[in-house]
């Protein structure tokens, strides 16, 4: 039986294929088409799927799309009725994309997929699920458990915005929503658009950005834009708004009560934007933690699963993690739109189909590496035909030659195996460095990703070694856990450094570590284990026996705004782009100062900024 | 017609009857809006509603 699943048609669109309940691939489409968050209807990932799982569209047994639009268009339709006059402009945006294409979103479907299947028209099943299903679903049924709290946040789908069930066995039975317009991801992307960054891609920015603020708002938050109830249900002061009338995510009334108007994108970041971050991650983290507590005392579970956009805020992973509310935390790693995919599919084998579901040690993503591999021979054409100067070395001397590198203090561009499924770079697609330089973070952020100095790293660090830096001790295989440096292993800065404030912060070395160690001491942590990436494993164990650190930088293979590289080519050409010294494409070591000068060029003009 | 037939089928599921004549207002509105992919229906629109 094999089921595919599909999300589209908003941002982030990827296909999922899962064959007797496995999890055979998964991919966004953007990895492919080289267009970030690309939303269209997602062919070549889709191929992608069907050619890993060696059969064609016709082997297909249901195709499911991850969410409702009839659904979504009712919400519309009701929020135009409920704000009218107000929501015209949004109307007059909004319909004719909805009257011409997305009402005829099945009819769409059909006929996308008939082309992959060589027909006019896909004639078979074709299942919808609800967007927060798919999420729920995502979260749960990959998760190591039996039975579980699913917990899915995100800005909409079609009238959800926060969703509570009851995972156990093959079902989700779901206790509480919260609805449109309020909504907790909806609220952090009022922020991220008024301190001047993209909605849909800048919230990690704004993440990134908190702990060099302080929370000097969060009180005149929870005072007057959002009411939050014990329960963790809340209601957002529409007055404060845009988003359900207009086409801006805030009001004149936000404006007003924060003192001004939104921050224009790239214009230089100041204090207050920072506080604005602090006191909106603030915000949001009560929040979490208050839904936390009511899905313990609910559901009687002591594990908790998450999906949805805001599961992707790993800091308030992080302190839920600490919290101690539940006992362990599995966070589904495409917890964003494209993982909707995956859960839609695994909602038709589970819960429309009946499927039994048994759980292992583990969970069942297979460390998220369910995009395309390359074998040694095809890198070596591929890398060959783009003009590339390589050597070939052996298992042993691909590692050894790369822990000179890092040991150098070079940037490495990493890309071994199976892409990822969902935003981060696991030791897949990554860009490694040696996170013991004080110069690495401003190098990469600056000459490398070509993206603002104030973003921190992450650092990818042996599961077995995880306690000995960090202050955790778990599994964090998604980097969707922060945790702390451990108080051993940070220098304490002298007396004037600790008046510093916001970017000043930047340039006081914080830790052994100072690569991946952000102004507050908190890391955005991924454990790698051998059982699922033995190669970068491998990379970490040798690492650490040259240098007594078994920690690394890992930062996702792409400059600012591009998709993570998919293909050896992509590698190459985002290698020739940058200041990356070093290329390792398999068992294919190119250094910089032996390729041809004429393929270097001036890459990152190339992609639209995020 | 199956967009209709499924439209009033989705609406009978979720009990929603009501939806009809602001659905197919709308789709007026919408198709207005479509064909003069402009402001100018704007007073029109203000007007009916």
């Amino acid at each position: 039986m094999r089921i595919l699943g599909i999300s589209a048609f908003y941002h982030d669109s990827a296909a999922a294929l899962v064959e007797d309940g496995r999890i055979v691939a998964a991919a966004q489409e953007e990895r492919f088409t080289r267009r970030k968050h690309d939303p269209d209807f997602p062919a070549r990932a889709i191929e992608y799927c069907l050619s890993e799982a060696g059969c064609t569209m016709n082997d297909i047994d249901h195709v499911v799309f991850y969410e409702k639009p009839f659904l979504k268009f009712e919400r519309l339709v009701e929020t135009y009725l409920a704000t009218v006059p107000h929501g015209f402009s949004s109307f007059r945006v909004a319909m004719p994309v909805w009257i011409k294409e997305k009402l005829f979103q099945k009819t769409m479907l059909r006929k996308d997929l008939g082309k992959l299947a060589g027909k006019k028209e896909w004639d078979g099943s074709l299942l919808f699920t609800e967007h927060h299903q798919s999420h729920a679903a995502s979260a749960f049924f990959p998760s190591p458990f039996a039975s579980a709290a699913v917990l899915t946040m995100d800005g909409v789908g079609e009238w959800c915005t926060t969703s509570l069930a009851h995972g156990h066995d093959n079902r989700l039975d779901f206790l509480k929503e919260v609805h449109f317009p309020h909504s907790l991801g909806l609220l952090y992307s009022a922020f991220t658009y008024y301190t001047g960054f993209k909605v849909n891609s800048g919230e990690y920015k704004v993440m990134g950005l908190a702990p060099y603020g302080r929370p000097r708002f969060a009180q005149t938050i929870l005072d007057n834009l959002i009411d939050l109830k014990e329960d963790g249900s809340f209601r957002l002061d529409q007055h404060y708004f845009g988003y359900c009338t207009g086409l801006r995510m805030t009001s004149p009334a936000f404006h007003d009560l924060f003192g001004g108007e939104p921050r224009k994108p790239e214009a230089p970041l100041t204090q207050r934007e920072m506080d604005l971050a602090a006191s909106v991650q603030v915000v949001t983290e009560e929040a979490v933690m208050r839904l936390a507590r009511f899905a313990r005392r609910q559901t009687g579970e002591k594990n908790l699963c998450l999906a949805g956009g805001v599961a992707l805020n790993c800091v308030a992973n992080g302190k839920l993690l600490k919290a101690g509310i539940f006992d362990d935390i599995w966070i589904q790693p495409a917890a964003g739109d494209a993982g909707g995919a995956l859960g839609a599919a695994l909602s038709v084998w589970y819960e429309y189909l009946g499927s039994t579901r048994t759980t292992k040690d583990g969970d069942a993503m297979s460390g998220s590496y369910l995009g395309p591999a390359f074998e040694q021979g095809e890198v070596e054409q591929r890398l060959a035909a783009a003009g590339a100067k390589f050597e070939v070395l052996s298992d042993e001397d691909v590692t050894s030659s790369t822990v000179s590198a890092l040991a150098e203090e070079k940037a490495v561009g990493w890309m071994q195996g199976r892409m990822e499924f969902g935003p981060r770079a696991l030791g897949g697609r990554s860009i490694l460095g040696d996170a013991r330089s004080p110069t690495m973070q401003k190098m990469l952020n600056l000459k490398v990703k070509y993206r603002e100095s104030f973003r921190p790293f992450a650092p990818s660090v042996r599961r077995e070694d995880v306690a000995d830096w960090f202050d955790i001790d778990k599994d964090s295989p998604y980097m969707l856990l922060v945790g702390d440096v451990l108080e051993s292993r940070r220098l304490h800065a002298n007396h004037p450094q600790e008046n510093l404030f916001g970017i000043d912060l930047l340039n006081v070395p914080r830790s052994e570590i100072p690569a991946v160690t952000h102004v507050d001491y908190s890391a955005r942590i991924q454990t790698v284990h051998r059982e699922t990436n033995p190669r970068y494993w491998e990379l970490l164990t040798r690492f650490k026996a040259r240098t007594g650190c078994p920690v690394l930088v890992n930062t996702s293979f792409n400059v600012r705004g591009e998709p993570i590289v998919c293909n050896p080519e992509d590698a190459y050409r985002c290698f020739m782009g940058t200041e990356i010294e070093r290329l390792v494409v398999g068992n294919c070591v190119l250094k910089k100062e032996e390729q041809p000068a004429h393929l270097k060029q001036d890459y990152k003009e190339n992609f639209e900024l995020d | 017609m199956d967009l209709a037939r499924e439209l009033l089928s989705y609406m009978g599921h979720r009990k929603k009857y009501w939806l009809l004549p602001i659905l197919v207002m709308t789709t007026i509105f919408g198709t207005l809006v479509v064909l003069t992919q402009g402001t100018a229906v704007a007073p029109f629109i203000y007007t009916l509603f």
